[in-house]
């Protein structure tokens, strides 16, 4: 390992706030009742718990009643997913099977493994293609509406590419086919603005850690008045919706991440921006075959992601780590299943140049005086990589991975 | 993610043999970029049937570098025919072992390898060289 360490892969998680962990330490064996307990140890829980939910509420413009704490961001989208197809299906005629969903190919495989979990048990899904900057048409939307449909679950913003989607007026679609809107803001929350009001959601994911808060807690947003059936029954905990002794110190935790994320917003998107905007301007002027993947417009500021022809991500990793430069690729090497990145390939990203993606992003840890160092040395890693390629013509210095681009024979496929 | 051996992150850190043999005596590729691993062997072979020069060019994660470059050290010095014997055992073996879901997918040096080698017979019998 190098020295310095660079860490831009806080949309893979984010370090605890020193502020954030300090609130949470006196949880663990100070203050450590149980929150549904009447002795003045339990109540001192409770209104912790309590304070975390206002916490919460407001970085989101809700009402705290509205906030509910879960295990996580995957959690969060299970709960709400399951909930309102269960909730639905009760409702089902002979006319009206009410069992259709609206999700996007792009999202977080905790939406969409949910979603094809659902189509086993008889509900249908509609996964929205998206354009080449990772936007949804909402033409699209519009049209894929039916009367049996029950949920559109559109995410945010997306956890490789930044995508921003136009939220707001999906929300408008769903309240005027009277559908309920589910955004998974797990990537949006504390980083852009999220008002549940002005952008019509009805329920909402987020998770702690991205946010500089601890790992294992988040949260959902149930609007007022959305009835949703319960999946984790119990004692009855967080009004019956989600049973299980509360995890106090990390609902601290997440709240007073939440509260610190809302009350540097502003600040932090400059910040997030600024870093961006230098890193993208500089790698893509200083690098041959360099682009930018995703929307240049409807994009989170703290995220970066990057295509290099001809290299592969994981050996660009792992030269970035011993320069101690942390970041992530879409790179099928990187996956648990080896397919490569589902969001590379709904933006249309052909599979030797999806593999050589980097995704950078940034945290309020990270500087701006850094930006040089790292430009040069993915320069360095690229450089060195295209030497190694045989997808890179090093006496003409260009790509021709595109005589590479083959069909793939099943030979090939049996080996995986 | 699992953790290489050191061996392995020796070699993808420091590949030995990488570029390409001009007028090589025989050059193999393998992989899919789909997959994401595609590797290249280049071999010279002397009238004695004797590996004398191996080098490799690969696109692909560490484990396919560590893979291709192991297999150069190993096959200088061989007979053509005792290289064509080495497997993909045999390269992870010397490497102290691969993390098992990169055994199959880029493990591919030995194919490479006799893919060149098979090149080379071609060539040979056809009397290219
Ligand atoms: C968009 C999105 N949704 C859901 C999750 C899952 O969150 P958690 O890790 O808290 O379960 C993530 C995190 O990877 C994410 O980026």
């Amino acid at each position: 390992m190098s020295e310095k360490l660079i860490y831009m892969d806080n949309s893979a998680t984010s370090p605890v706030d020193p502020e954030v962990l300090e609130e949470m330490l006196p949880y663990f064996n100070k203050e450590f009742g149980n929150a549904s307990t009447l002795y003045t140890l339990g109540v001192e829980a409770k209104k912790a718990v309590d304070k975390a939910r206002k916490q919460v509420a407001d970085l989101i413009n809700a009402d705290p009643n509205e906030i509910t704490f879960t295990s996580g961001g995957s959690e969060s989208d299970n709960m709400i997913i399951k909930g309102v197809a269960l909730k639905e299906i009760q409702k089902a005629t002979e006319e009206n099977p009410k069992n259709h969903i609206i999700t996007t190919t792009i999202e977080h495989p905790a939406v969409l493994e949910t979603c094809k979990f659902l189509e086993k048990f008889g509900f249908e899904v509609t996964y929205l293609p998206v354009d080449e900057s990772g936007i949804i048409n909402l033409e699209d939307l519009k049209n894929a509406i039916k009367d049996s449909t029950i949920l559109i679950t559109i995410m945010h913003s997306n956890n490789e590419i930044g995508s921003i989607q136009p939220t707001k007026e999906i929300g408008e679609i769903a309240r005027a086919n009277n559908i309920l809107f589910h955004s998974d803001a797990v990537q949006s929350a504390g980083k852009i603005p999220v008002d549940v009001i002005e952008q019509n959601i009805d329920l909402l994911s987020i998770s702690a850690h991205k946010i500089n808060g601890p790992k294992g807690v988040g949260a959902v947003y149930i609007k007022k008045g959305v009835t949703l059936e319960v999946l984790i029954h119990g004692g009855g905990q967080e009004k019956g919706l989600r049973s299980g002794t509360e995890n106090v110190p990390g609902i601290v935790g997440l709240g007073k991440a939440a509260e610190l994320a809302n009350i540097h917003l502003e600040e932090r998107m400059k910040h997030n921006q600024e870093i961006r905007d230098a890193l993208m301007e500089k790698v893509t002027s200083n690098i041959k075959d360099s682009y930018v993947n995703g929307s240049m417009e409807n994009r989170l500021p703290n995220n970066i992601h990057f295509r290099f022809s001809g290299i592969e991500g994981e050996s660009l990793i792992l030269r970035l780590d011993k320069k101690g430069i942390n970041g992530a690729t879409g790179s099928a090497c990187s996956t648990h299943d080896l397919k490569g990145s589902h969001v590379l390939a709904a933006i249309g990203i052909k599979p030797a140049l999806s593999h050589g993606s980097l995704r950078l992003s940034i945290g309020p840890e990270n500087n701006i005086e850094d930006v040089d160092y790292i430009v040069e040395s993915i320069d360095e890693v690229v450089t060195y990589l295209r030497k190694l390629s045989p997808l890179w013509d090093n006496k003409n210095d260009k790509y021709i991975g595109d005589l590479f681009e083959k069909e793939v024979d099943e030979e090939d496929l049996d080996r995986y | 993610m699992e953790e290489y051996s050191d061996k392995v992150k020796d070699h993808y850190m420091n590949p030995r043999n990488t570029g390409i043999i001009e007028n090589a005596s025989g050059e193999g590729t393998v992989g899919n970029p789909v997959c994401g691993d595609i590797m290249t062997i280049y071999i010279d072979v002397d009238e004695n049937e004797v590996l004398t020069d191996v080098k490799f060019s690969t696109f692909g994660c560490g484990a396919a570098i560590a893979t291709s470059s192991m297999i150069t050290e190993m096959a200088v010095g061989m007979t053509v025919d005792e290289a064509y014997n080495i497997t993909r055992n045999d390269v992870a073996e010397e490497l102290d072992g691969l993390p098992p879901i990169k055994m199959h997918c880029s493990n591919l040096a030995a194919d490479a390898l006799q893919a060149a080698i098979d090149n080379y017979r071609y060539r040979k019998e056809n009397g290219e060289i």
